[in-house]
């Protein structure tokens, strides 16, 4: 089989156990529609493994393939084919999409088994690996869109999975409505491009590009201004990232596979794969890689003051996300691919980790409610300060390696890009001590009263009710479950946690500076057509970027310790002495604010005088009024006539013959 | 006999006929008042038949007895309905037609 063929296959598999899981969930007993939806991602990840093995057998140039399946629309110039685009890009990302959602299958199997929507849940998640996949083995923008599409439609799904709720239903639609903004955005994009080139593959358009435009062509770089919007509406970057947090309001390993490890690196993987576009238009990326430095800077604030543990951890994401889009828009792609691959081990454990403290706090996500579950979840707490570590780029650990490529990629590229570095480090330090505050805050201190129940060998219950506003929760669609599941008692969970806690700790191995280099040779053929292939920083540059991440880092977890651990109360201290920072930090920046005043009320405002005046007075009193009132005068004498009395008519109709009658022998005489 | 007395008489039938339909409310008696137009319109048919030596008009009659006979079922049909749902068999209180 080639490589196309096993790429085919990635496809069928999630695609097949979506059909089974969908359609027989009346059948399927128990656990068995998860255990089925497992099988089918990790089959699709053999077959990426199949396609990565057959790939790496062909010469290094000869490593892009295109095979279509049939031609999906065609008109007068334009031709579209269901084709798949087989290139080292598409294969990384196959597997790590296909990788992590196995594990998080596999953890899912448990985390959701008192789910009464068991199977729509697992039918539902195998539509987005699915989704995710396509996306990322498209061949031309059209299949992209629809790849993007389906990917929002499923993170749609799967936010309101709990659709009793309606914070939940809420987040679901917000998230749906800023994604659709993205996705008009790429559609325009493709317009413009296929308006230039004349054709929507990618590989023509690449090809075709610098002829049609010049370098920096207004209309090439507002392409790349919608491509963007594209992908930051998908990646939660600023302006667009304020449905990520409230993204959390789905089920916690949703959050870890969509809204951590895959979804959210779309845009990333966007950037990437048309990053000759961005090329030629140097001002777009400028722009990219200086609002993924904003996006960064901004989301690592925010999660020093948030409280809710799974929000804390989205907005690492954002964060994270961010450093991946300064990576791939400075041009290193490979730095960025590396962060993406890293930040989808780590980030998905310390989701994994939080839901199993979710579980044993019976559903409360409050973190100021949470301590001491040290003793009570060994496995846990080291899983998740392995997550921690990573995200906060200890020293050795995968995050350290990949988050300081791309910083040392971006001080050499020298000039304003000091600026976006220099941010990029104190986010780094940021960065170091939210992770920690989420470890020192959730597991050392005094045991709260669910750690110490847990230590005595029982959960502890309390009625279910909504996170965010305390409500108490309609358990009648499944949701909390009877059960509570930690990762202590279950086995899955601990399969799925424990090789990603590993991979967070030393996948960094791939690629160190001057010792390994095996992501940026795999990726090599995709980018060599790279402009700033020559502009890599030297290894002693980047070895000195990881002396000082390594210090930033180990000072960040530090002072986290001091603040947290050793200090206990300092962090309130400074509350209470800097309350208007905290007070704007802990609301976001005041960005649900400004859209609500910018957008949300002035479209209530029209939307009521809508329905106050256009439709009473104008639709209803005059068209629909107006209409019904000439009627209404022009048949009044023939309503008239019509008395209902049978006699009268009798009389009508013999006094009109009659009135004939004469008539004709009038005439006739 | 001149073909002028069957018509007379016709028309004499037919205006019997007209005015119990328009000034009668019982419709048993409407009915019987139609009955009565429908035959003066059948006489006149064959006196001119028998004026003209043809026999068009006889067969016209012939097919307006039948379309009478069908008439006579409709009508006695909507007068069982009146009495089955208990309203006064009158015509007057009919009019759920009007405008």
């Amino acid at each position: 089989m080639s490589a196309t063929d096993y790429g085919w296959l990635v496809l069928a598999f999630p695609l097949a156990g979506m059909l089974v899981t969908s359609f027989g969930w009346r059948v399927l007993p128990g656990r068995l529609p998860g255990w089925i939806a497992s099988a089918a991602i990790g089959l699709a990840f053999l077959a990426a493994i199949g396609a990565l093995v057959q790939i790496q057998d062909l010469p290094a140039d000869q490593r892009s393939l295109v095979d279509s399946a049939w031609t999906y629309a065609a008109t007068a110039d334009l031709r579209v084919d269901m084709a798949i685009l087989v290139d080292p890009l598409a294969v990384f990302m196959c597997l790590v999409v296909s990788g992590v959602s196995f594990l998080i299958h596999v953890y899912s199997v448990a985390y959701m088994g008192g789910d009464r929507g068991y199977a729509r849940y697992f039918a539902y998640l195998n539509y987005f690996v699915f989704s995710m996949l396509l996306l990322v083995l498209a061949a031309n923008f059209v299949i992209l869109i629809i790849g993007w599409a389906f990917v929002g439609a499923a993170s749609y799904l799967l936010i309101s999975f709990w659709y009793r709720r309606a914070t939940a239903t809420y987040a679901g639609i917000k998230a749906f409505v800023m994604n659709v903004i993205g996705d008009v955005g790429l559609v325009i994009a493709t317009f413009l491009l296929l308006n230039e080139t004349g054709t929507v593959n990618f590989r023509q358009v690449f090809e075709r590009a610098p002829d049609a435009f010049a370098s920096n062509d207004v209309t090439l770089v507002f392409a790349c201004l919608l491509i963007l919007v594209g992908a930051f509406a998908k990646s939660a970057q600023l302006p667009l990232h304020t449905w990520l947090p409230d993204a959390m309001e789905g089920p916690t390993p949703v959050s870890a596979l969509i809204h951590a490890a895959t979804m959210v690196t779309a845009g990333v993987y966007l950037i990437a794969r048309t990053h000759p576009l961005f090329e030629l238009a140097p001002t777009a990326a400028d722009i990219s890689a200086i609002i993924g430095t904003a996006t960064l800077l901004f989301a690592a604030t925010v999660a020093l003051v948030v409280t809710d543990l799974k929000r804390i951890i989205a907005y690492s994401t954002i964060s994270q996300i961010g450093y991946m889009v300064l990576g791939v828009s400075v041009a290193a792609y490979g730095a960025g691919l590396f962060h993406l691959m890293t930040h989808a081990f780590f980030k998905a454990l310390l989701f994994m980790g939080a839901g199993s403290v979710i579980g044993a706090m019976s559903g409360i996500q409050n973190i100021d409610r949470m301590g001491g579950f040290r003793r009570a979840m060994p496995f846990t707490f080291i899983t998740f300060t392995c997550g921690a570590l990573a995200l906060a780029a200890f020293p050795l650990t995968s995050g350290f390696f990949s988050k300081d490529e791309i910083l040392a990629f971006t001080i050499n590229r020298g000039g304003g890009y000091w600026v976006l570095a220099i941010v990029g480090y104190v986010a780094a330090a940021l960065t170091g001590f939210y992770a920690f505050r989420m470890v020192f805050r959730v597991f050392y201190g005094d045991p709260v009263p669910e750690a110490r129940e847990l230590e005595e060998g029982h959960l502890a219950h309390h009625d279910p009710a909504n996170p965010m506003t305390g409500e108490a929760e309609d358990t009648d669609v499944g949701f909390p479950g009877p059960e509570h599941v930690i990762a202590e008692r279950s086995r899955p969970m601990k399969a799925a946690m424990g090789p990603l806690a590993l991979l967070a700790l030393v996948a960094g191995a791939v690629q160190i500076p001057g010792v390994s280099d095996v992501i940026e040779n795999f990726l090599e053929p995709t980018f060599e057509d790279s402009r700033f292939r020559d502009t890599a920083p030297t290894e002693g540059s980047e070895v000195i970027g990881l002396v000082v991440g390594g210090l930033i880092s180990v000072a960040a977890i530090a002072v986290a310790f001091t603040v947290y651990v050793r200090r206990r109360g300092i962090s309130l201290e400074w509350r209470d002495r800097f309350p208007a920072v905290h007070r704007f930090l802990e609301h976001k920046w005041y960005f649900d604010e400004l859209y609500d005043a910018v957008f949300v009320r002035p479209a209530a405002t029209a939307g009521s005088f809508g329905r106050r005046v256009v439709e009473t007075d104008f639709v209803q009193g005059f068209i629909v009024g107006g209409a019904t009132g000439v009627v209404r005068v022009g048949t009044s004498f023939a309503r008239a006539i019509q008395t209902g009395f049978l006699r009268g008519y009798a009389l009508l109709l013999l006094l009109g013959l009659a009135a004939l009658a004469l008539y004709f022998l009038i005439a006739s005489s | 006999m001149d073909v002028v007395w069957f018509l007379v008489l016709s028309a004499f039938i037919f205006v019997i006929g007209a005015a119990g339909v328009i000034v009668r409310r019982d419709p048993l008696v409407i009915l019987l008042c139609l009955e009565l137009m429908l035959n003066a319109g059948n006489l006149a048919l064959i006196a001119f038949a028998r004026m003209h030596g043809g026999q068009a008009g006889q067969v016209f009659a012939l097919i307006v007895m039948v379309v009478a006979a069908c008439e006579v079922v409709i009508g006695l049909g909507i007068i069982v309905a009146m009495y089955r749902n208990r309203l006064r068999i009158d015509v007057d209180e009919m009019t759920e037609l009007r405008g």
